[in-house]
């Protein structure tokens, strides 16, 4: 009788954040929706107060069911049956129950029987569906794939498709390849046109879900092309029956997520808007959604690992009392909190950011935007594009600290598989790495960094109605971002481009510091409870950007030469 | 094949994790310490229902439940996960009431509803754990029962076969229509509540909560009177008031004990295989288990 939503009060205070009212009007174009559709709402109250009571339907059927069955999908994993994948009976006891629920296509427009949430409360869902079993987010997550049919593809397709979505079908997307992985201008799965209709042949490896029932394939449409150029995107329908699940992996961690090794056998196919804006323009999209709901995963993954480390260092005795009284473990428990708190309120401004300029995006498909909205779109744009590689990249190394923390927590309890501790650590070490390793979020978050467009928004920060007693971090905050600029600049001023990349990790890392003590001051100024979290944000983060700052500083482009011991041989 | 199922639910205290305070010192339940909720096994009921409109288009499922004007809380439950509408039988007259002055009350509001073919209640609800109701239910309208009930097998024009799950194993029988089944917690648990039919029926309310609300709600529910929430009180009932409430119910409550378990009857065990052996050997010796 657990309810993963209504137990965590910080989600309730996310989800009310002041920008959520400019948000709801522009989803709801002003509730238009009203007397069209018995489900949607007749003002922001009433919005507000449906995506809380779904939040509620998804925190208890991760309390009730999902979570109690992470353990037996874990051990059972999902299998080949003639070719096909069968998930193990607690994935599809999870997924019966969230499709009976309504909760597929929550995101999608009304007329293909979508729920029309903002991301954010789509977003919150996920963050309660990973701390509940983060594998199988990845199969129920996998939902946002229709965004980008929504965005990208005809009329005709997405009310052939969308619906289905909404009906409870699941989706894949079929990106990456045994030559192709971070780098997918490599992609080789070949399509043709054959009397008219395109047809798919090849191998893709590694793919989530691959026998999900619609999947967007990246695939080379223009022969001879060996570029991000050639490529062209396309729905597969597994009703064709013309793909083949070749291999389930056998991975470290989110086990009950399968992941295929697929082939195409002149599988017919539907191509996505234009040819040739496969990889440009639609895989980006894509990706950019995969990476928020990574940022999701990573925060619920985060949170499970937070509550069964303080739970069991309320719980476990040693020397005569509970652990939780000796400040080597406190001061532990009270940074995973921090971090957590961080990488929550991280994803939230994301997805708000998100929110926005995705809707104003949908809405300019019905009518011309006026000025300022064309510009406020523009701004959230660039907010969304700084800030989805920030948080994918912090949030995702964040998990992989708090597991390890939280198994630490346990002691030689923590190694052991009698503890859900074990499980989320395997877990949560995917995040780092797929839908972009950190270190190729880095290469898209500098971006941010060198053209100063995260400067800016920090500046901006600086100017918040804080109560007196928060002065003092504001300070802080300001004098870490003074140093963030003069570090910056004595990267950039080098002009070298293998140099930044050299750096680029610490002057991101540097950048999501600030942020993330901003974003907690401001949560604090709303809520004193956070007040714990920011004031360990900003004392280590100043603590650690001085030393990043302070390496900066030291070092010269020669030195890259000490870093190179292996690249003699290569 | 549409049936016409009447589901008979009750709101009741949860006392699944009773603290401290669940007991007032007078030996009565204390209910504000208690969250309501809808009766475990009128879930497991209520799933029945839900499963037969799924087999059988055009079927329809009532929620009929007795109690005070907050038990309109469980006729929302059950829309959002899947009813068609409800009824609140609600009056002073009725408080006080034991299994027989409820199920008289409940049989009495089930006559003046529009014909019945299946009345589908839990077994039994946790804060009395009698079972009375629903056998009591049937008794009065004259209607065949089965208890126990965990499945309906299949179901004919004026038949139906249903599962049974007994002490020492199951019994499949059937059982004429209109006719009345209480459902066991092993049965299926019920769905989850449906998004859509949650933000869709959210608004339902009963006339008495309708009152003091905004206009444009009020506005809204003229054109959508599935919002409305049916209220019956004695007045929309044929009813005898001798048989209802307090003077109705022949049950007297003498007395209430807290039994607390006292420490001497518990036994603290290290993990051993002789540890674990032993405690098996004492428990079916004196008949806890096997």
């Amino acid at each position: 009788m657990a309810n993963f939503f209504t137990d965590n009060p910080d989600l309730k205070f996310h989800l009310e954040h002041p920008l959520m009212k400019k948000i709801v009007a522009l989803k709801e174009r002003n509730f238009a929706d009203k007397d069209k559709f018995d489900y949607a709402p007749m003002d922001f109250e009433d919005a507000m107060d449906s995506y809380e009571k779904t939040l509620d339907i998804v925190g208890e059927i991760c309390g009730d069911i999902v979570a109690p069955n992470a353990e037996s999908v874990d051990q059972e994993g999902p299998k080949i049956v003639n070719n096909e994948v069968v998930y193990a009976k607690g994935t599809q006891e999870n997924l019966d129950a969230l499709v009976k629920a309504g909760l597929m296509g929550i995101t999608l427009p009304r007329k293909y029987d979508g729920l029309n949430f903002p991301i954010v409360p789509y977003i919150m869902a996920a963050d309660i569906v990973s701390r509940a079993d983060a594998g199988f987010v990845n199969i129920w997550g996998l939902q946002d794939c229709a965004e980008t049919i929504n965005e990208f593809a005809d009329d005709d397709q997405k009310e052939r498709y969308l619906k289905r979505v909404s009906h409870g079908e699941t989706m894949a997307m079929d990106l990456t390849e045994p030559d192709a992985g971070s780098d997918l201008q490599a992609v080789q799965l070949k399509a043709e046109l054959k009397d008219g209709k395109w047809v798919l042949n090849g191998v893709k490896r590694f793919i989530t879900n691959g026998d999900g029932h619609i999947a967007l394939v990246l695939a080379r449409s223009e022969e001879g092309t060996q570029d991000g150029r050639g490529l062209s995107m396309f729905i597969y329908d597994r009703n064709d029956k013309a793909v083949i699940v070749r291999r389930l992996e056998n991975k470290m961690g989110i086990k009950g997520s399968p992941t295929c090794e697929l082939v195409f056998k002149d599988a017919p196919a539907e191509l996505v808007g234009s040819r040739k804006m496969g990889l440009i323009k639609y895989v980006m999209a894509l990706m950019n959604g995969a990476r928020l709901g990574i940022g999701a995963q990573s925060v619920g993954v985060s949170e499970s690992a937070y509550r069964e480390a303080l739970a069991y260092a309320k719980e476990r005795e040693q020397f005569g009392k509970p652990i939780i009284q000796f400040p080597a473990v406190y001061e532990i428990l009270a940074t995973m909190k921090a971090k957590l708190d961080a990488s929550r309120t991280l994803l939230y401004e994301t997805s708000r950011y998100v929110d926005i300029y995705k809707t104003y995006m949908h809405i300019s498909e019905e009518r011309k935007l006026e000025k300022e909205e064309r510009q406020e779109m523009k701004r959230y744009q660039k907010l969304a594009d700084y800030f989805t590689p920030l948080l994918k990249g912090i949030t995702s190394e964040y998990s992989n600290q708090l597991a390890y923390d939280a198994v630490q927590v346990h002691g030689g309890s923590g190694f052991m598989k009698d503890y859900p501790v074990e499980r989320i650590y395997r877990d949560a070490r995917i995040t780092s790495i797929y839908e972009g390793t950190t270190q190729l979020q880095v290469v898209a978050a500098i971006r941010g960094v060198t053209t100063g467009g995260l400067l800016d928004r920090i500046r901006e920060f600086e100017v918040m109605d804080l109560k007196p007693e928060l002065h003092g971090y504001r300070r802080t905050l300001i004098g870490m971002t003074d140093e963030y600029e003069r570090a910056v600049k004595a990267v950039v001023d080098v002009k070298d481009t293998e140099y930044l990349d050299f750096q680029a990790r610490r002057l991101v890392e540097m950048a999501g510091n600030i942020v993330m003590g901003y974003l907690l001051l401001l949560d604090t100024q709303r809520d004193d409870k956070f007040r714990g979290s920011t004031d360990i944000i900003i004392k280590r983060g100043k603590a650690e950007n001085h030393s990043k700052a302070g390496f900066i500083f030291n070092s010269t482009i020669d030195d890259l030469g000490f870093y190179k011991p292996g690249l003699e041989e290569a | 094949m549409g049936l016409k199922v009447i589901v008979l639910a009750k709101q009741v205290p949860d006392t699944r994790n009773v603290g401290k305070d669940a007991m007032k010192a007078d030996g009565t339940v204390n209910r504000a310490a208690l969250p309501a909720i809808f009766n475990p096994e009128d879930l497991n009921a209520l799933e029945q229902a839900l499963r037969l409109k799924d087999r059988y288009p055009g079927t329809e499922v009532t929620i009929l439940t007795m109690g005070p004007g907050r038990a309109a809380d469980i006729i929302r439950e059950g829309l959002f996960r899947g009813a068609d509408d409800g009824y609140l039988l609600t009056d002073r007259a009725f408080a006080g009431s034991d299994t027989l002055a409820t199920s008289y009350a409940i049989s009495c509001a089930i006559k003046k509803m529009n014909g019945v073919d299946l009345i589908i209640a839990g077994r039994q609800a946790i804060d009395g754990d009698t079972a009375q109701v629903g056998p009591q239910v049937a008794e009065k309208l004259g209607l065949p029962q089965v208890t126990y009930a965990e499945e309906v097998l299949s179901v004919d024009k004026d038949k139906m076969v249903i599962k049974r799950r007994l002490e020492r194993g199951v019994e499949t029988v059937e059982m004429p229509l209109p006719g009345v089944i209480t459902v066991n917690a092993s049965a299926p648990d019920c769905r989850p509540r449906n998004a859509k039919l949650t933000m869709k029926f959210k608004h339902a309310k009963t006339i008495t909560e309708r009152q003091g609300e905004a206009e444009d709600y009020i506005d809204m529910t003229a054109d959508r009177p599935y919002l409305n929430i049916a209220e019956m009180s004695v007045n929309d009932i044929d009813s005898d008031a001798k048989w209802l409430g307090l003077t109705g119910s022949p049950t007297k409550v003498k007395k209430i004990e807290n039994v607390v378990f006292q420490a001497k009857e518990s036994k603290r065990l290290t993990p051993s295989d002789e540890e674990i052996d032993e405690l098996m050997k004492d428990l079916i010796a004196n008949h806890t288990i096997g």
